[in-house]
């Protein structure tokens, strides 16, 4: 073996060890989510269940409340929050990208600034009398409207990039055909910025779905509350988690996001931050 | 570059309104009530919630009272607290362990470096209050794997979330944030054409000398991009909530944790919240200029 | 200044064999072109000189020096990449005195070395300038600036013209052959248009899926291409290429069309190898060996005339023959009047033989 092939095992080696390490820690605390779900003893700790079981799930599945949040209440919040998000921020960007519209870049910029500064806990004290003058708290609208209104700014960023990246000359041919504006944007160029649209819509349902402090700021009946929270009616009136439960549907909770990350990785290889680069 | 308008600036603003019209309700308006609010006794219940009064600068005064601001559960006492966790957790946990990373798997391609972006991802994708509770198991003194393994290697069993409560959210939030600075280097990693490198390599450059006069002034800009832009979010996270609740005894209040207390909960003092919000705004509003200024300056640059 | 060997050189990715078993010299001072289409290995075994690629099998020497596993910098050879690869954070001195400035030559010694250089060059009133306030034709020259300053023992170009327009190419050609006649440098230059290699290479060396085709000075190449491959892709416009069967006891040769006739049977005898009774052959011949007659003439193969091509300097005659579309080649800028028949005589000495492995024969 000479210097060279040594050289090259030998950083092979490091890599390998420095995944491990890294993977190790990244990995170590995601552990329990895959063993606690599946034994009836389940702790803190873990452990490999002497005896796999659905039973967890079989509970968790009879406890309406907590299934209804994570069914119905969480898909249409982030459903109405991707649809919103989606269609508000391609028609932005679109907008700004087609357009002469004076100060373009500077309105994007501004956009981030205040997104920036009206952020998290800070911006949910005048948001929520803004809802409740409004009489929408309690209601789903409510909760879409507000993370929608605090997704948008970073997803017409993204989305602007994309857009200026795909080339007018399909749409100036669909124009000088003499379609109208909108319908050339309907047959032409919504479907080339389809996969930035697609990227946009997964990552604002993403956040959606994980929300917490804006549903518990919100939100007040047991019906109208997302997963997040629901998550917390497995706790006992003492405070104890109830482990089995709890696991179980921690698990449900994730799954739908592990089954979009995979899709998304797979179809797309998660590079939608190009657009911070710039 | 010149840019062909295909829509008159007419049409162009009807696609603009729907996301004006939204961010002038939850961006701008928000801003300038909070403002407002800051300088009343507003609550949610009470006496004071339908009618509320002027105190003028008064909820700023018991904010920054400086007799006792410095106490567990006060403002400055939070302020402090986050300043700790913002530094350990933006400077050096996400974007140190993101750039790590990034650096580690330059221009590799395979297995590894897929498992490893796999794993980094998911940390910041589950859901928080999956993650958080997850830590919670992690950390727990008796049970946590994290113990398990400290006991086996011989390094004892502390109770992480009781006498280490700032260095455990400082990890978790490492944990939980390092996916955005590593892909945000790898993407700038990208951008460098091969050929620069290979051009500094056949010059005959050793890795010290490529990184100093390729790579780090390359990326200077990145990683200051990216050290605001965390520095922002983790000043305004809230996640370390869920695993900490604050505490115990108020030693985890962050800002936004302690803002939350105040207008969320107990007597729900919207008044003094909204001073808080205040100065968490202008905070963010110093550090936001910052960075368009350094994006403003690269743009001239390149 | 040094010479290059390889012995036996193979490189793979993955399942894809890039050098496939190459084996070539390259002479002190020697100007080396790599020609072929892309996928060829051009640029791989460029790349291999450079270090930029470790080679899986096989010997590669730089002046004697067995330099297969060195990394780049062990090397000393200089490379011009076809992006120019000028880092935006430096000036164009800094670019240029870089090679200099890794091996520790002082700031002073490096200002005056690279000041030398770009005056020869030609751009020495643009050092303090950014390369983003260069112009193309600007840009490539200090990127060879950079390649000269290090006076490494050979220099290695990658399509470095290929981001000019056409007419700076064609200025920025006779000047890289200049340079390389003053200093006298090894030089390896990929580059996949035909006319720049025959231009500017002392020997070209003619690649297509990793392997080499031929060797050989420009003139050899075009004048006795060894191959069909090669017959192709020297020359604009191409070689004439006909295929179809020999009939060599007849002394004919039958196009593919099953149709069109021809008469070779002088062709034939020339050869000390003649084909095999019905081997699938190819027939070559270049457009300016082509005599045109407007009646039958002997030796002459009937054609059907397509279309005349004034070019101003010369002009292209297209002639159908049963399934082709013949190139004539005349020196006159008068098209000729032709009739629709027309009668062509390849030029005997010039006329190729092609075996059905793609082979001349001889």
């Amino acid at each position: 073996m000479n210097r060279y092939q040594l050289r090259k095992a030998v950083s092979r080696g490091l890599l390998l060890v420095f995944s491990i390490i890294i993977g190790a820690f990244f990995a170590l605390p995601l552990l329990w989510l895959l063993t606690a779900p599946f034994s009836t003893q389940a702790n803190l700790s873990v452990t490999i269940p002497e005896q796999f079981s659905l039973a967890n799930f079989k509970t968790v599945f009879n406890n309406r409340f907590a299934i209804r949040a994570l069914a119905v209440n969480n898909m249409i919040i982030g459903g109405g929050v991707m649809i919103l998000v989606a269609s508000i921020a391609t028609l932005a960007s679109y907008g700004l990208s087609r357009t002469r519209v004076p100060g373009r870049n500077v309105l994007v910029y501004v956009l981030i600034l205040f997104s920036s500064v009206v952020s998290g806990t800070a911006a949910m004290v005048p948001l929520f009398l803004l809802i409740f003058n409004l009489g929408l708290i309690d209601t789903y609208l409510g909760v879409i409207l507000v993370i929608t209104g605090g997704l948008l700014p970073s997803a017409i960023f993204i989305m602007r990039d994309f857009v200026d990246s795909i080339p007018r000359s399909y749409e100036e041919a669909a124009l000088v055909a003499g379609a109208s504006s909108f319908r050339m944007f309907r047959d032409v160029a919504f479907p080339l910025v389809r996969p930035g649209v697609m990227v946009v819509a997964i990552w604002a349902f993403v956040n959606a779905w994980g929300a917490f402090l804006i549903p518990s700021v919100l939100l007040r009946s047991p019906e109208h509350m997302p997963a997040s929270i629901a998550f917390y009616s497995f706790y006992t009136e003492a405070g104890t988690p109830n482990i089995t439960l709890l696991s179980a549907y921690a698990f449900l909770y994730t799954i739908p996001v592990l089954l979009l990350y995979l899709i998304v990785n797979w179809r797309f290889g998660f590079r939608f931050f190009g657009g911070i680069k710039s | 570059m010149e840019r062909r308008a295909i829509f008159s600036a007419k049409v162009g603003l009807l696609f603009l309104l729907p996301a004006l019209i939204f961010v002038a309700v939850f961006l701008l308006y928000p801003f300038v009530r909070v403002f407002v609010l800051s300088f009343t006794n507003q609550t949610l219940l009470g006496a004071t919630a339908p009618n509320p009064d002027w105190v003028g600068l008064d909820n700023y005064k018991r904010l920054f009272d400086l007799d006792r601001w410095m106490r567990r559960g006060e403002f400055g006492s939070a302020l402090m607290i986050t300043a700790r966790f913002v530094a350990g957790s933006a400077l050096i946990g996400q974007v140190g362990l993101g750039l790590l990373i990034a650096w580690a798997f330059y221009r590799k391609k395979g297995f590894l470096r897929e498992a490893v972006y796999t794993l980094v991802i998911l940390a910041w994708i589950i859901p928080e209050t999956v993650v958080a509770f997850t830590w919670v198991a992690y950390l727990d003194w008796e049970f946590g794997t994290l113990n398990t393994i400290l006991d086996a290697v011989g390094l004892g069993r502390p109770d992480w979330l009781f006498d280490y409560p700032l260095e455990s959210i400082i990890l978790f939030n490492s944990w939980r944030g390092a996916a955005f600075s590593m892909l945000l280097f790898s993407s700038a990693l990208e951008t460098i054409p091969p050929s620069y490198i290979e051009t500094a390599e056949v010059a005959g450059a050793n890795a010290w000398q490529k990184f100093r006069d390729i790579f780090f002034p390359l990326l200077r800009g990145h990683i200051l991009t990216d050290l605001i832009l965390i520095t922002l979010w983790t000043f305004n996270v809230f996640t370390p909530y869920l695993l900490t609740g604050g505490g115990p005894t108020r030693r985890t209040e962050l800002v936004s944790i302690y803002t939350y207390r105040t207008a969320f909960q107990g007597t729900h003092e919207f008044g003094k919240g909204g001073a808080i919000a205040v100065v968490m705004m202008l905070i963010n509003f110093a550090l936001a200029i910052i960075y368009l200024l350094m994006i403003r300056r690269r743009r001239v640059e390149a | 200044m040094s010479q290059i060997t390889f012995d036996h050189v193979v490189k793979r990715f993955g399942s894809v064999v890039a050098v496939n078993d190459v084996s070539l010299t390259i002479g002190e001072g020697e100007f080396v072109a790599l020609l072929g289409p892309s996928g060829c290995g051009k640029t791989t075994t460029l790349r291999l000189i450079a270090g930029l690629e470790i080679a899986d099998s096989g010997r590669i020497t730089i002046g004697g020096r067995d330099v297969t596993y060195l990394p780049p910098a062990a090397r000393d050879v200089a490379m011009v990449f076809q992006d120019y690869a000028l880092y935006p954070h430096m000036t164009i001195l800094e670019n240029i005195g870089y090679p200099l400035k890794v091996r520790g030559v002082n700031k002073r010694e490096r200002a005056q070395r690279v000041t030398e250089v770009a005056r020869e060059l030609q751009i020495a009133d643009l050092l303090e300038r950014r390369p983003s306030q260069l112009s193309g034709g600007q840009q490539q020259r200090a990127s060879v600036a950079r390649a000269v300053v290090h006076q490494a023992v050979a220099f290695l170009f990658d399509e470095p013209l290929s981001n000019l327009d056409a007419q700076l190419r064609l200025e920025a050609r006779a000047f890289l052959k200049h340079l390389q006649n003053e200093l006298g440098a090894t030089s390896v230059y990929v580059t996949h248009d035909q006319a720049e290699a025959m231009a500017l290479a002392d020997r070209i060396v003619v690649m297509r899926l990793g392997k080499i085709m031929q060797i050989g000075a420009p003139l050899d190449v075009y004048r006795n291409p060894a191959n069909t491959f090669v017959a192709s892709f020297i020359g604009s416009p191409p070689m004439n290429l006909l295929g179809g069967k020999a009939l060599v006891n007849q002394g004919q040769f039958v196009a593919e069309d099953g149709e069109t006739v021809i008469d070779v049977r002088r062709v034939y005898e020339r050869l000390s190898r003649p084909p095999q009774e019905n081997e699938s052959i190819t027939l070559g011949i270049r457009p300016e060996h082509i005599t045109i007659h407007t009646e039958p003439h002997p030796f002459a193969i009937p054609g059907q005339l397509y279309v005349v091509q004034p070019m101003g300097g010369e002009t292209l005659v297209n002639v159908r023959v049963g399934p082709k579309l013949l190139t004539v080649r005349l020196f006159q800028d008068e098209p000729p009047s032709l009739p629709d028949r027309v009668w062509l005589e390849p030029a005997l000495e010039w006329s190729f033989v092609y075996g059905a492995d793609g082979n001349r024969l001889q």
